[in-house]
């Protein structure tokens, strides 16, 4: 047995906690049996769900443990609370401790608010003597002064939780463990809850918190850590540390959302390799024709490059006319350009539109259309304000010239 | 020095007591829930299937006749014998029954066997005042013998707080044992001379009588109606007539229930993360 210096309340020493998850369901005799026999894979889901944790909480302090959920955070605590057993490593302690993985523990639904009292209280070790003395505050904080001879299970669920918090409130041991469970109820519960906290605080108790509550854990916590995969991957001041459990904590999600973003930007605007991109690209629309002027800027020396401009229709949510690919236009257009160098070309359709609005999608591309220079989603548009369609050609109409 | 000590004790078990105290409470209002009776029905069922037991035996099966008193001596070894099977049943399902609280906090956790125990205690002994109004009814001969009783009552709770110890941790992992456990303490009720005077075993086989004397279960009831009614029911000791083989069923007991705690200690650690 390790002696522990005065001012540590609690050693933690290279924590490690394996479960064994059985492939077969290992609760009947029968599949012990079958398993017997057939020895392979017996270890093979082993959990590792802390591995290795050290740290020492001393006496008076407010120590936080942070960690996103399946960190294994509340293992550990279990574990600090000798709930469950640590596969290798130990944990010192001097002081009594009382821990609260969950309020109301043992509440029994068929007994009344008075009776559940006395049962909680006394897992929480008190005796009948001394819950007789503090019943009446008990009753008082719950607020809940007419159910007491109620039966629980006619209780809310807030009921409950009052009265929980109010038989959890008296334990006096030396040390603490208050899992976040203690924070919840309505605004005005919880500021009950964070009166507690501040009371705690201020007695100069151990007290181990879990919470994933960053404002709690600021406030209250003089340091923490921070477990990640059954590690500590942080060990500091509570500030550090809740910015460190935010910053992991968004990470992931954030990075998606960004990636999500940019992704949709570009969709709307332009990608590509850029060796060619567009400079500009403008329209001019009368009764009879649809100009548009495309000016592009080289920055490589480029050997054929092929201008799409595919025409859509918005008012019908469909595309009506695609260039550069030899079936529609007919007049297969290339062009080459050195880098530096900057080109315009004027496309005049025969406007054969017809009433509505239209978008072009530009993209500069090799013959074959797989690999993109620059493209450009809804580059430009322009709606026709001819009432009649003449006819709509297979083979479009249009005139391309450099200028 | 030894003030302090006792003091430690004190402290050392005091939450186990509260806890104890606590349990055995809430099972008895639990139990007699939404009943008009309440807790009166702790005593009249008992006394209800008494008087049924009482006739049958009386009137239309006469396994005991010959024998003075047998229906009283009877309801003695019926409620032994539901105090040893109320124990184990109990024991073994209270550790899984009561997973959500070991799950949650952490305290000593034989005490929830001894609190499945102390309520077939309580229902004991309300059953033995409906033996004392039977042995006054039928005017069996009070004698000082009669307190010697309670000496097997405590020998049959030490072997079913054993058995309950290692019923309930295995339990735990193998929910199997609830039904290999039904079907042993049918063939025990059996081989433990609980409906018929061990004595009509004798006549046909001695050696057969002297086998089942082995039980401790049997062994603890026959010594028991012997000294409820010494005059006319043997005692073990008159079958057996060996010092050695006597001890056996003591033995028995001292094994079960020494192997039981050691077993349930070393395996209660594990109890939160395996329910």
């Amino acid at each position: 047995m390790v002696k522990l210096p005065n001012d540590v309340a609690i050693r933690v020493e290279n924590i490690h906690k394996n479960f064994h998850l059985p492939h077969h369901n290992e609760d009947s005799l029968k599949s012990k049996v079958i398993t017997l026999f057939e020895k392979k894979d017996k270890e093979i889901d082993t959990q590792h769900a802390l591995r290795g944790i050290n740290f020492d909480i001393k006496k008076g302090e407010f120590f936080g443990i942070l960690g996103r959920n399946g960190s294994g955070k509340s293992t550990l605590l279990k574990i600090i609370s000798e709930i469950y057993q640590p596969t290798k490593g130990k944990v010192y302690r001097q002081g009594s401790l009382v821990a609260f993985i969950e309020l109301g523990v043992g509440f029994n639904p068929q007994l009344t608010g008075r009776e559940n009292v006395y049962l909680n209280a006394a897992l929480l070790g008190f005796s009948r003597k001394e819950i007789d003395e503090f019943y009446d505050e008990v009753v008082e904080f719950s607020e809940l002064q007419d159910h007491m001879e109620q039966k629980l299970k006619n209780y809310s669920s807030g009921m409950k939780v009052r009265l929980a918090f109010a038989v959890a409130i008296q334990a006096h041991a030396d040390i603490l463990v208050l899992d976040e469970v203690l924070a919840v109820g309505d605004a005005d519960f919880q500021r009950k809850c964070y009166n507690y906290f501040k009371e705690l605080k201020n007695e100069r108790k151990t007290i181990i918190f879990v919470s994933h509550s960053m404002g709690l854990v600021r406030e209250y916590c003089d340091r923490a850590v921070l477990i990640e995969d059954g590690k500590i991957s942080h060990q500091g001041s509570a500030d550090d540390i809740a910015e460190e459990y935010l910053r992991l904590f968004n990470k992931p999600q954030y990075e998606k959302e960004q990636a999500a973003k940019a992704a949709a930007e570009r969709s709307k605007e332009r990608w590509g390799s850029g060796e060619v991109q567009f400079v500009s690209i403008t329209t001019d629309i009368t009764p009879s024709e649809l100009t548009v002027v495309i000016e592009v800027e080289g920055n490589a020396a480029v050997n054929d490059v092929t201008i799409g401009l595919d025409i859509y229709a918005v008012h019908a949510d469909k595309k009506i006319l695609t260039t550069g690919v030899e079936d529609t236009i007919q007049r297969k257009h290339s062009f080459t350009i050195n880098k530096g160098e900057h080109k315009t070309f004027r496309y005049t359709f025969e406007n054969l539109f017809g009433y509505g609005d239209y978008s072009i999608t530009a993209s500069l591309k090799s013959p074959g259309g797989d690999y993109i220079y620059n493209y450009w989603r809804d580059a430009a548009s322009f709606s026709d304000p001819k009432r009649t369609t003449k006819y709509f050609p297979t083979v479009y109409p249009v005139k391309i010239e450099e200028k | 020095m030894k003030k302090l000590t006792w003091r430690q004790i004190k402290a050392r078990y005091r939450y186990s007591v509260i806890l104890l105290k606590e349990l055995v409470r809430t099972d008895f209002k639990v139990r007699y829930q939404g009943s008009v009776l309440g807790y009166l029905w702790s005593l009249l069922r008992p006394l209800f299937m008494f008087i049924i037991l009482y006739f049958i035996f009386v009137y239309f099966l006469k396994i005991g006749k010959g024998i003075p008193h047998w229906p009283v001596a009877l309801l003695l070894g019926i409620v032994m014998w539901n105090f040893f099977t109320e124990i184990t049943n109990q024991g073994l399902r209270s550790i899984v029954n009561k997973g959500g609280v070991i799950r949650k906090i952490n305290f000593p956790k034989y005490i929830i066997i001894l609190s499945a125990s102390i309520s077939a205690l309580i229902n004991l002994l309300i059953n033995l005042v409906i033996i004392a109004i039977f042995i006054a009814v039928n005017h069996v001969p009070l004698t000082w013998a009669m307190l010697m009783i309670p000496l097997f009552i405590v020998e049959m709770f030490m072997f079913a707080i054993g058995c309950a110890f290692i019923l309930s941790t295995v339990y735990v992992k193998y929910r199997d044992v609830n039904f290999v456990w039904d079907i042993i303490i049918q063939g025990a009720f059996y081989a433990s001379a609980v409906l018929f005077p061990l004595s009509r075993v004798a006549t046909s086989s001695a050696f057969a009588a002297k086998v089942m004397l082995l039980n401790p279960a049997a062994q603890a009831i026959q010594d028991a109606r012997h000294f409820l009614l010494p005059a006319t029911m043997p005692s073990a000791n008159d079958y057996i007539h060996h010092a050695g083989i006597l001890l056996i069923p003591f033995a028995i007991i001292l094994v079960v229930f020494v192997f039981g705690a050691i077993y349930f200690r070393k395996r209660s650690p594990h109890f939160a993360e395996e329910i």
